[in-house]
C-alpha cells in the first residue's frame, strides 16, 4: 500500500533538524560570548597588573640630591612574572629622553592625562601589551615628566584563553548534545500520537469501521474527526448495500417459491417426455436463481460479519457435528454416506459461530452435491499444533487443475460443474470466513482415490 | 404419520399436502396461527411444518410458546428469510430443522424423515404388505423374519410402492420422486433401484412387477 503513497519530507525529521539547528546556534553563541568575556577578563587582569607595575616603578621615582633616581622595586616585575613565563620589557623616559630600559620599545601614545595608557603592539616579533604612565615631578623647581612603560608578551594570556576556549567549547558541545537529545525525544514524542493512531487503524480487521475512540491530542482533532467521518460514511454505504442485497434476495425468493411449487405440480400432471423435460429445466433454472439469491445474501452477510467480527469461543467439534447433522438428509437423498471423524475433546476457536457454520455448511454442501450417488463423504476434524483442521473429502470429479487457483473467486465455478446447481459463491464464502478468522482454505485433489479435498484451517483460541 | 402444515400460501400448502399425502401421510393444513392452535388442541401430530411469516403473527412466537408448553412435537420451520443468522435463530428457539423456500419437495421429505427418525423412540410407522414388513424410519424391510437394511433410495422407492400397492407407477413419476432434479436422474437409474429391491424381496410373496410400457407395480403373488 505504501507504494502508492506520495511521500514528501518527514515531520519528525523536520522537527529534529529545526531543534538541532537551534541548539547548534545557541551553543555557538554561548561559546563566542563566553570566550570574548573571558578574553576581556583575562586582558583586564593583565592590564591591572601591568598598571600596578608601572605605578610601583613611578612611585619609586624620587629626587635625591637634585637628581632623579628610579629604583625599580623587585616586586614591580615579579608580580608580572606571576602570570606566566612571559617576557617583560620596560623603558623609562624623562621629558621624552630615554633613561633606561629597552630603548627600542614602541613609543607610547601621547599622554593626555596622568591615567595609564594601554596599548597593544608588537616588539621583537612578538605581540605585546604595554602600559604607559606619566608622573609629573618637580626637580629643582623645573617640572619634569617621568614616563614609565612596562610591556609584557601575551603567551600566558593566549594560553589562558586557549584553555578557557577549550573548556567553553566542551561546555558548548555538551549543551548541544543534551539539547539534541531532548530535541530528538521531543520530536519523537510529538509524533507518537500520530504513530499510535496509525497503528490502531492498521491493526484493525479488514474493515472494522468503528470510530476512533482513544484520546488524541487537540492538534489531531481535525484528522481524527475526518477519519471517523470517512469511516462512518463507508459503514453506512456498506450496510446500505447489505440491506439492499438482503431485500433483493428476499424479494426474488418469495415469488420463486410459488413458481417452483407450480412447476412441481405441473410436472406431476404432464406425461409427454418433451414437456416433462421442459418443466424439469424450468425447475432447475428456478433452483439456480434461488440458490444464487441465497448465496449472494450469504456472501453479503459473510462479508459484513467478517468486517465486524464478533469474536467468541466456538467449540469446533460441536459446530461440525451440528453442521453434519444438518446435511444428513441431503446426503441421504443421494445415498451418500457421511464418514465423520471428530475428536471427543472440545477444540475451541475464537470466532463468529454463524460464519464458521456457514463455511462448514458450504463445504459439506459442495461435497454432497458433487459426489456421485452411493459414495462417501469424509469429514475429519483434528487438532494440529497451532490450530484445528477440518477436512472434507469426496469421491467426485475433484477440482479441475486449471481452475484450482481461481475457485475461491466470486462467481467462478469449476469447468466440470455444469450439471450441478451452484452459484460460484460457495468457496468464496468459505475462503472469506477462513481469512476473517486468520485461517486458510486449502484445496487439493485426493491423489489415490480421486475426488476433491478441502481443508479448512483455523488457529486455536 | 400425521403432519400439521402451518402455511398461508395456498399454492405452496396444497403442493406440500399433495406431496406428503403421496407418501401415505395425513396432513392437516392451517392457514394461520389461530387455526394451528385449534388443530394442536385437538389432535396429536407427529410433525409440524411451520411458516415464519403468517397473517396473524410470527411463527417464531408460536415456536417459543410451543416449546415453553413443553410440547415435544418436532417442528420444521419453512422460511423465506434466508439469512443465516435467522436460520440459526429458529434452531435456538427450539425448531428441529429448517428449510429455506423455495425448496425441493424431496428435500422437505428427507428433512421430515430425518427429524422423525431422530424423534421417534420406536414409535412405529410400520407398513405391512403380504409377508413383508417395512419400517421407513428404521430403514428396514423384514422378509420372513429376516431384517434387511435399505439404503435411502431403495427405501423411498419401496415406500412409494407400499403406500399404493397394486398401483402402476411410470418410470418418469418414479424419477421425479426419487431423484428430485438431480443430474443423474434418468429412467435407466430407476431400473437399477427396482433391481435392488427385487433382490431384497427374493423369497417373499411380494414382488415388483414390470407392466410393459407403463411402469411398475408392487403386487402380492
Amino acid at each position: 500500500m505504501s507504494g502508492s503513497i506520495h511521500l514528501r519530507g518527514s515531520i519528525q525529521r523536520r522537527l529534529i533538524v529545526q531543534l538541532l539547528t537551534g541548539a547548534a546556534l545557541l551553543a555557538t553563541l554561548m561559546f563566542l560570548v563566553v570566550q570574548s568575556y573571558a578574553r576581556d577578563l583575562a586582558g583586564q587582569s593583565q592590564d591591572e597588573i601591568l598598571a600596578a607595575s608601572v605605578t610601583a616603578i613611578l612611585d619609586s621615582a624620587a629626587v635625591r640630591n637634585g637628581d632623579l633616581t628610579v629604583d625599580i622595586p623587585y616586586f614591580a616585575f615579579s608580580m608580572l612574572g606571576n602570570i606566566s613565563e612571559d617576557r617583560v620589557f620596560y623603558s623609562i623616559t624623562r621629558n621624552g629622553d630615554f633613561l633606561t630600559g629597552y630603548p627600542d620599545l614602541p613609543k607610547p601614545t601621547a599622554a593626555t592625562d596622568t591615567s595609564p595608557r594601554f596599548r597593544t603592539d608588537s616588539y621583537d616579533g612578538e605581540s605585546i601589551r604595554m602600559v604607559t604612565a606619566t608622573r609629573r615631578m618637580s626637580i629643582s623647581g623645573q617640572p619634569d615628566f617621568i614616563e614609565v612603560t612596562v610591556a609584557q608578551t601575551r603567551y600566558g594570556l593566549r594560553q589562558q584563553l586557549a584553555g578557557i576556549s577549550r573548556t567553553v567549547a566542551g561546555f558548548g558541545l555538551g549543551f548541544f548534545a543534551i539539547a539534541a537529545l531532548f530535541g530528538i525525544l521531543a520530536a519523537q514524542s510529538a509524533i507518537q500520537p500520530l504513530r499510535q493512531l496509525a497503528g490502531s487503524v492498521s491493526r484493525r480487521g479488514l474493515s472494522d469501521l468503528r470510530p476512533v475512540s482513544a484520546p488524541v491530542p487537540a492538534e489531531m482533532e481535525v484528522l481524527v474527526g475526518a477519519l471517523n467521518g470517512f469511516m462512518g460514511r463507508l459503514k453506512a454505504s456498506l450496510s446500505r448495500s447489505e440491506d439492499l442485497i438482503a431485500e433483493a434476495a428476499h424479494r426474488v425468493r418469495t415469488p420463486l417459491t410459488t413458481v417452483r411449487t407450480q412447476a412441481e405440480i405441473t410436472l406431476r400432471r404432464v406425461d409427454k417426455p418433451e414437456n416433462r423435460q421442459a418443466v424439469r429445466e424450468m425447475i432447475r433454472a428456478i433452483d439456480e436463481s434461488s440458490r444464487a439469491a441465497g448465496q449472494l445474501l450469504d456472501h453479503a452477510m459473510v462479508s459484513f460479519r467478517s468486517d465486524h467480527l464478533e469474536v467468541e469461543e466456538v467449540e469446533i467439534c460441536r459446530l461440525t457435528r451440528d453442521a453434519v447433522s444438518r446435511v444428513v438428509p441431503m446426503a441421504d437423498l443421494r445415498d451418500i454416506e457421511l464418514d465423520v471423524t471428530i475428536p471427543k475433546a472440545a477444540i475451541y476457536v475464537k470466532g463468529d459461530a454463524i460464519l464458521l457454520q456457514s463455511a462448514l455448511l458450504n463445504l459439506l454442501d459442495n461435497a454432497i452435491k458433487y459426489s456421485p450417488p452411493d459414495s462417501r463423504v469424509y469429514v475429519h476434524v483434528r487438532a494440529v499444533e497451532t490450530g484445528v483442521e477440518i477436512t472434507v473429502q469426496d469421491n467426485g470429479a475433484g477440482f479441475p487443475k486449471a481452475d484450482m487457483g481461481r475457485l475461491t473467486r466470486r462467481f467462478v465455478r469449476g469447468s466440470n460443474t455444469e450439471t450441478v446447481v451452484g452459484s460460484g459463491l460457495g468457496l468464496t464464502i468459505v475462503n472469506e470466513v477462513a481469512r476473517a478468522h486468520g485461517g486458510q482454505l486449502f484445496l487439493s485433489n485426493r491423489s489415490e482415490e480421486g475426488g476433491a479435498c478441502a481443508r479448512l484451517f483455523f488457529p486455536l483460541a | 404419520m400425521r403432519y400439521l402444515l402451518v402455511e398461508d400460501n395456498d399454492q405452496l400448502a396444497t403442493a406440500v399436502v399433495d406431496r406428503l399425502s403421496l407418501d401415505g401421510h395425513v396432513v392437516d393444513r392451517a392457514g394461520n396461527l389461530g387455526t394451528a392452535e385449534d388443530f394442536i388442541a385437538t389432535t396429536e401430530y407427529d410433525l409440524i411444518l411451520l411458516d415464519i411469516m403468517l397473517p396473524d403473527g410470527d411463527g417464531r412466537h408460536f415456536l417459543q410458546s410451543h416449546r415453553a408448553a413443553r410440547r415435544d412435537t418436532p417442528i420444521i420451520v419453512l422460511t423465506a428469510r434466508s439469512e443465516v443468522s435467522d436460520r440459526v435463530g429458529v434452531l435456538d428457539l427450539g425448531a428441529d430443522d429448517y428449510i429455506v423456500k423455495p425448496f425441493d419437495f424431496s428435500e422437505l421429505e428427507a428433512r421430515c424423515r430425518a427429524v422423525l427418525r431422530r424423534q421417534s423412540g420406536g414409535a412405529s410407522n410400520v407398513h405391512s404388505f403380504g409377508d413383508v414388513v417395512f419400517d421407513p424410519l428404521a430403514c428396514t424391510l423384514t422378509v420372513h423374519g429376516r431384517d434387511i437394511r435399505l439404503r435411502n433410495r431403495e427405501l423411498r422407492l419401496l415406500e412409494i410402492f407400499i403406500c399404493a400397492p397394486e398401483q402402476v407407477f411410470s418410470k418418469s413419476k418414479l424419477v421425479d420422486r426419487l431423484f428430485s432434479y438431480d443430474v443423474d436422474a434418468s429412467e435407466n437409474a430407476i431400473e437399477v433401484y427396482v433391481g435392488r429391491l427385487r433382490k431384497h424381496l427374493e423369497g417373499a410373496a411380494v414382488q415388483i412387477v414390470t407392466v410393459r410400457g407403463l411402469g411398475y407395480r408392487l403386487s402380492q403373488s
